[in-house]
C-alpha cells in the first residue's frame, strides 16, 4: 500500500469554507475508492462532526484517543453514505491546551498505517490549535476568500507553513495548494472582488481550484451532507474537478448542462477566461 | 554597536541579572527652538497623524541646531512625558547642556562614527575594513515575516507581502512588489537606498526617516523606484 497522504485544509482566516472544504474533499476522496479520515482539530468549537451529519454518533473524540482514554477504532465514526469515510471528531468540552505534538504524532501514525488519506481540518488562526493541525501536514489546501483580509490571512499562514511545520523544520517544504472559495464571476468583473489572477498573484500559490459562492452550500450544511455528495450544483462540480486535480486524475465526465453552471468550467478550474 | 557583553553574578546560588548589549532603533527628535510651548503645539500635531507610532515612543534628543540656546531640560521633559513621549537621551550637545541634561536623567548618547571617521580614528594601518556581505532571499516574503541584514544589503529576488518587514544596515533591493515595509540604513547609514520593482509599500524608511504609504501615494505608487536621503530628507524617484 502507497504511503498514506497527511492533507492539511487551512487558512488564517475563520469562516472562509475550510470546514466545507474538508467534507467536500474527504468526501470525494472517499467516493473515489480511497480509504479516507477527515480530523476536526477545532478543540472546543467543534462543527466538522454537524457538516458530516455525523454529531449525534460521536461518543469519543480526538482528545479521548490523545489521552488514552480511547482507542482509535472507539473514536472513528463511519460514514453511513461512504464506505471509505470515517470522522475523527474534536472534543467540545475541553481546549486546544489538551493537543500535545507527542500524542497528536501518536494518532496519525496510527491512522497512517490504515488510511490512504489523512484530511486535518485546521481551526482559524495561527495558534496551537491550527499549529497542530499543520504541523504533520506533507500538503496543504489554503482555503481563501476574493477579499483582503482573507489573502492577507492566507499569505500569513503560508508563512507559518514555510517556518513552523515539520518538513519545513526538517528542511523540506509542504506542498501548498490555494482553493479559492465563495468566489462570484459576476462581482469580481464588476471590481467589487478579487479576482482569481488577483489572488493567485499576491499568493504565489498554485491554483487548485475556484469553488463558486452557491446557495447549494448552506443547505448541505444544514443537513449534514458534504458538498460533493449532495445533489448536483455548481460547488460540487467545482470541489470534483479541485479533488481530480489534487489526485492528478481526469476529470469526471459531465453529462449534462441542464444547470448552466459548466458555462463556468473555466473559472473553476482556474484557467484564464 | 552589537557587543554581546555577558557578565554572570556567580557568588550566589541564585543569579540575579545578566548583562548583554543590544541593539535599538529609536527615533530623533531634532531641536530647533527652546520655546516648549511651540515645540508642545507642534508636537501635538504630529502625533495626531500617527499616534499609535508616537505612543510610548522612547526619543533621542538632537541638539546639533539648537547648539546656542539654553534649554530648560526638566520642562522639556515634562512636557515630552505629558504627550506620552519618552526621552531617552540627547545628543550633539554642548559641554553645558551635557551638564545640565544629566542632571535631569537624561542618556549622553553618542551617534557610532561613519566608515570614514572610522578609517582616520584607525592607528593600526593592519586594521581591515568590516566586509558587506549582501543577505540574497529567492522566495517571497510573506505577511509576519521580518528579515534582518545586519552590516550590509538585503537582496529579496521576489515580492514582499503587505505586512512583512525588511530591516538591513545597508540598502535593500527588492526585485519585485514591494508592499510591505522596509527600513534601510537602520543603524544610521545615510547612504542606503531602497529600490524596488514595484512601489506599494506600507513603510519606507532610511536612516530613521521615513514616509508611510499615504505619503508615498501621492509621489510615486505602483512604479520602479528608489528611495534616498538627500538634502536631509526622504526623497523617492523614479527608477
Amino acid at each position: 500500500m502507497t504511503e498514506a497522504k497527511v492533507i492539511v485544509v487551512t487558512s488564517g482566516k475563520g469562516g472562509v469554507g475550510k470546514t466545507t472544504s474538508t467534507a467536500a474533499i474527504g468526501a470525494e476522496l472517499a467516493r473515489r475508492g480511497n480509504k479516507t479520515v477527515v480530523i476536526d482539530f477545532d478543540i472546543g468549537l467543534r462543527n466538522l462532526d454537524l457538516i458530516m451529519g455525523c454529531e449525534r454518533r460521536v461518543i469519543y473524540d480526538f482528545i479521548n484517543v490523545i489521552n488514552n482514554e480511547a482507542t482509535l477504532s472507539q473514536a472513528l465514526i463511519k460514514d453511513k453514505r461512504e464506505p471509505n469515510l470515517y470522522v475523527l471528531p474534536a472534543s467540545q468540552t475541553r481546549n486546544k491546551d489538551a493537543l500535545q505534538q507527542e500524542g497528536v504524532s501518536k494518532v496519525i501514525e496510527q491512522l497512517k498505517k490504515e488510511f490512504k488519506f489523512i484530511i486535518c481540518d485546521s481551526p482559524a488562526g495561527i495558534e496551537r490549535g491550527a499549529l497542530m493541525a499543520l504541523y504533520f501536514a506533507e500538503e496543504a489546501v489554503i482555503v481563501t476568500n476574493p477579499e483582503v483580509s482573507s489573502v492577507r490571512d492566507s499569505d500569513r499562514i503560508i508563512g507559518v507553513l514555510n517556518s513552523d511545520s515539520k518538513l519545513a523544520k526538517e528542511g523540506s517544504e509542504v506542498k501548498k495548494h490555494l482553493l479559492i472559495t465563495r468566489f462570484s464571476p459576476s462581482r469580481a468583473k464588476r471590481g467589487e472582488m478579487l479576482s482569481v489572477e488577483d489572488v493567485r498573484e499576491i499568493l504565489a500559490v498554485d491554483l487548485l481550484g475556484v469553488i463558486p459562492e452557491s446557495p447549494a452550500v448552506l443547505s448541505a450544511s444544514n443537513q449534514g451532507i458534504p458538498i460533493t455528495l449532495d445533489v448536483d450544483n455548481d460547488a460540487k462540480f467545482a470541489y470534483r474537478a479541485a479533488v481530480s486535480k489534487l489526485l492528478g486524475e481526469p476529470e469526471p465526465v459531465q453529462t449534462s448542462n441542464k444547470w448552466g453552471f459548466l458555462k463556468n468550467i473555466r473559472i473553476f478550474k482556474g484557467e484564464p477566461v | 554597536m552589537s557587543t554581546h557583553l555577558e557578565q554572570n553574578n556567580t557568588t550566589n546560588a541564585g543569579i540575579a541579572f545578566q548583562l548583554k548589549g543590544g541593539l535599538f532603533t529609536l527615533t530623533t527628535l531634532q531641536i530647533f527652538s527652546a520655546d516648549i510651548n511651540a515645540l508642545h503645539t507642534q508636537l501635538t500635531a504630529k502625533i495626531q497623524q500617527a499616534p499609535n507610532f508616537f505612543h510610548n515612543a522612547p526619543l533621542v534628543l538632537d541638539l546639533k541646531i539648537a547648539v546656542q540656546t539654553n534649554i530648560d531640560f526638566a520642562a522639556l521633559s515634562d512636557m515630552l512625558k505629558s504627550l506620552n513621549l519618552i526621552p531617552v537621551g540627547i545628543k550633539n550637545a554642548t559641554p553645558e547642556q551635557t551638564q545640565n541634561a544629566i542632571k535631569h536623567g537624561f542618556a549622553i548618547l553618542r551617534d557610532a562614527p561613519n566608515p570614514k571617521e572610522r578609517e582616520l580614528l584607525a592607528t593600526n594601518p593592519q586594521v581591515t575594513p568590516k566586509s558587506h556581505v549582501a543577505k540574497i532571499i529567492t522566495d517571497p516574503v510573506r505577511s509576519g515575516q521580518q528579515i534582518y541584514a545586519p552590516d550590509g544589503d538585503l537582496i529579496i529576488i521576489n515580492q514582499v507581502s503587505n505586512g512583512a518587514e525588511l530591516i538591513a544596515d545597508g540598502s535593500i533591493h527588492v526585485y519585485g512588489s514591494m508592499r510591505g515595509r522596509a527600513l534601510a540604513g537602520i543603524n544610521g547609514n545615510t547612504n542606503a537606498r531602497i529600490f524596488c520593482n514595484s512601489l506599494e509599500a506600507e513603510l519606507v524608511s532610511v536612516a530613521g526617516n521615513y514616509k508611510i504609504s499615504e505619503d508615498i501615494e501621492r509621489q510615486a505608487w505602483k512604479i520602479a523606484a528608489q528611495i534616498y536621503i538627500k538634502d536631509d530628507r526622504l526623497q523617492i524617484s523614479a527608477l
